[in-house]
């Protein structure tokens, strides 16, 4: 049961559960806003990854000792854990991967080179990281396929109209992001998976950055695939999930071979596991999978509307003060976004940017953020990127404007 | 003056400084000072790739040395001041001493921090480039 939005979260108490975020950086009290790069784990989730290493650490599923018995079950409720938190109608649905890319990279390989053929098209938009273009890329080479683009009005939101333009009959996938990574855009993805469905395309939600601050629900959505990596949603690195529909991924073949994906193996012929062992082909990253069901409660645990509350309050303050800086300009100002602020400054280049806000102990992006189509459209080479997570304070973004004066003071 | 007494001639400039931001500030005033770089040089062959910000290195063999031409695109200050620091250190030695330059000033002017924020490639593909010119030159004089 998700908690009644109060805004009363306790910032310093949960600040207590971040050990990281007590440490002086350059002689300055760390403010880490990347995290739309990665969050920080709160202790947990560390917690748990040592607990599980300590305790009951064993290969899973086959095994019939105490351990792998701890062990898989530890696994398997994860990823109840996981179906909960997508909304997910079956178990099977929830495939582990090792992050959103190698999701993508898991349908663009076996669903793309299943079901697509010479002349298909598949729909992207100018606002995807390259995770999001470069697996489709590969594919259209192999396969022949076209490749469309959405393209994003100066706002950094996508032109619906020219959307319902590509679609066709001859287009066979969507895949597009739920949440900018550099912009912080929130895209219509309901409305964009419905006109996909209308011309019998598949669609693909990369839910990169969305997961650890919009309430997800797949069926609502009616998501064909949505991917995503725990370690945006403050749960450890190097693991990710893959959810697809369970008729969907039935009729996919599997991606990688070896061993737990399969049901019996001769030399003559080899059965495949099903549904979603068929896909986690070798000995998975247990502790990872194992340690994001501690993740997934301690956002319930806070609710994720007053995480959303809590971000928002600080995107609006941070949008609000930086405007009174000169000369500086926010790249995304779509109607709807999550708490990232990208922005250019007159006269001084994003690195220069990223170097003096470091010397100040503040830990933002800067570059492309892996958007360089992105980038093109809003003909810059890149932005300096300010990301919030639950535990950043007003504070924070204060001294974060001042280390900002403190940029533009040394260089102008 | 040799390439060593030059660095530590800059140890000594940047000790006088307790502060990150004041070190940095010097190499932000060291960069605007830089004498400006033939815009006719500044083609992709003399760019140095893996920089966030476009960065271009030449030289050039007058006598027995070898002088070192370099810029940033214009906002990257930075990185016009690490040029400046590079080419004051090696510009008009010879290629040998160049290519075998030991540049342990970096490390010892407690830049640690800027070079690490750097390492998108930036000074060590910049260093990489000057030595490079410095083996170049020390074939064509053999």
């Amino acid at each position: 049961m998700q908690p009644a939005i109060d805004n009363t979260l306790d910032i310093q108490q949960i600040r207590q559960d971040f050990p990281i975020l007590n440490q002086q950086v350059n002689g300055r009290p760390l403010v880490y806003f990347d995290n739309a790069a990665t969050n920080q784990k709160p202790l947990p989730v560390i917690n748990a990854l040592t607990r599980y290493y300590e305790g009951y650490n064993a290969n899973i599923h086959r095994g019939i000792h105490h351990l792998a018995e701890q062990a898989t079950a530890a696994f398997e409720a994860s990823r109840r854990a996981v179906q909960e938190f997508l909304n997910a109608k079956h178990w099977q649905e929830i495939i582990f991967t090792y992050g959103t890319t190698d999701g993508i990279n898991l349908v663009a390989q076996s669903y793309g080179r299943r079901f697509l053929t010479e002349g298909d098209e598949i729909i992207i938009s100018t606002m995807e990281h390259h995770s999001n273009i470069v697996p489709w890329q590969m594919l259209c080479e192999e396969r022949g396929c076209v490749l469309r683009i959405i393209p994003v009005d100066d706002n950094g939101e996508l032109i619906l109209e020219e959307y319902e333009k590509l679609l066709s009959e001859k287009t066979k996938l969507v895949s597009v992001v739920h949440v900018s990574n550099s912009l912080g855009t929130i895209n219509p993805v309901k409305t964009i998976i419905d006109k996909a469905h209308e011309v019998g395309a598949v669609v693909l939600i990369d839910g990169a950055q969305a997961s650890s601050h919009i309430d997800l629900d797949v069926q609502a959505l009616d998501a064909d695939f949505y991917v995503f990596s725990a370690h945006k949603l403050y749960g450890p690195t190097g693991m990710g999930v893959l959810y697809g529909k369970k008729e969907i991924l039935d009729a996919m073949p599997p991606y990688r071979g070896g061993g737990e994906m399969i049901k019996e193996v001769t030399f003559e012929k080899t059965t495949y596991n099903d549904l979603p062992y068929k896909f986690e082909a070798g000995t998975p990253n247990i502790a990872d999978v194992v340690a994001v069901k501690t993740a997934l409660d301690y956002m319930a645990n806070l609710g994720k509307e007053n995480i959303a509350a809590h971000e928002n309050d600080l995107l609006q303050y941070a949008t609000e003060q930086l405007n009174e800086l000169d000369g500086l300009r926010i790249i995304g100002q779509a109607k709807h976004k999550i708490g990232v602020i990208s922005f250019v400054m007159d006269g001084i280049h994003h690195q220069d940017t990223g170097v003096i806000l470091d010397q100040q102990g503040i830990a933002v992006r800067t570059g492309h953020h892996c958007c360089q189509p992105l980038m093109h459209r809003f003909g810059i080479a890149g932005t300096t990127r300010a990301s919030f997570a639950v535990y950043n304070t007003r504070d924070e973004v204060d001294r974060f404007v001042t280390g900002l004066r403190r940029v533009q003071k040394m260089m102008l | 003056m040799t390439i060593n007494e030059k660095q530590e001639e800059i140890i000594e400039e940047f000790d006088l400084f307790d502060d990150q931001l004041d070190k940095t500030q010097y190499i932000i005033d060291l960069g605007k000072k830089l004498p400006p770089m033939p815009e006719s040089t500044k083609t992709d062959e003399n760019r140095i790739m893996g920089c966030q910000s476009k960065v271009w290195v030449d030289a050039e063999l007058k006598g027995d040395g070898l002088y070192f031409y370099g810029d940033s695109e214009p906002t990257a200050q930075i990185s016009k001041g690490l040029i400046s620091l590079l080419i004051r250190v090696l510009s008009g030695e010879k290629p040998e001493d160049i290519a075998n330059a030991d540049l342990y000033f970096i490390p010892r002017v407690g830049m640690g921090n800027l070079i690490t924020s750097l390492r998108a490639g930036g000074l060590a593909s910049m260093i990489d480039r000057m030595k490079a010119f410095g083996r170049a030159y020390s074939t064509v004089r053999q």
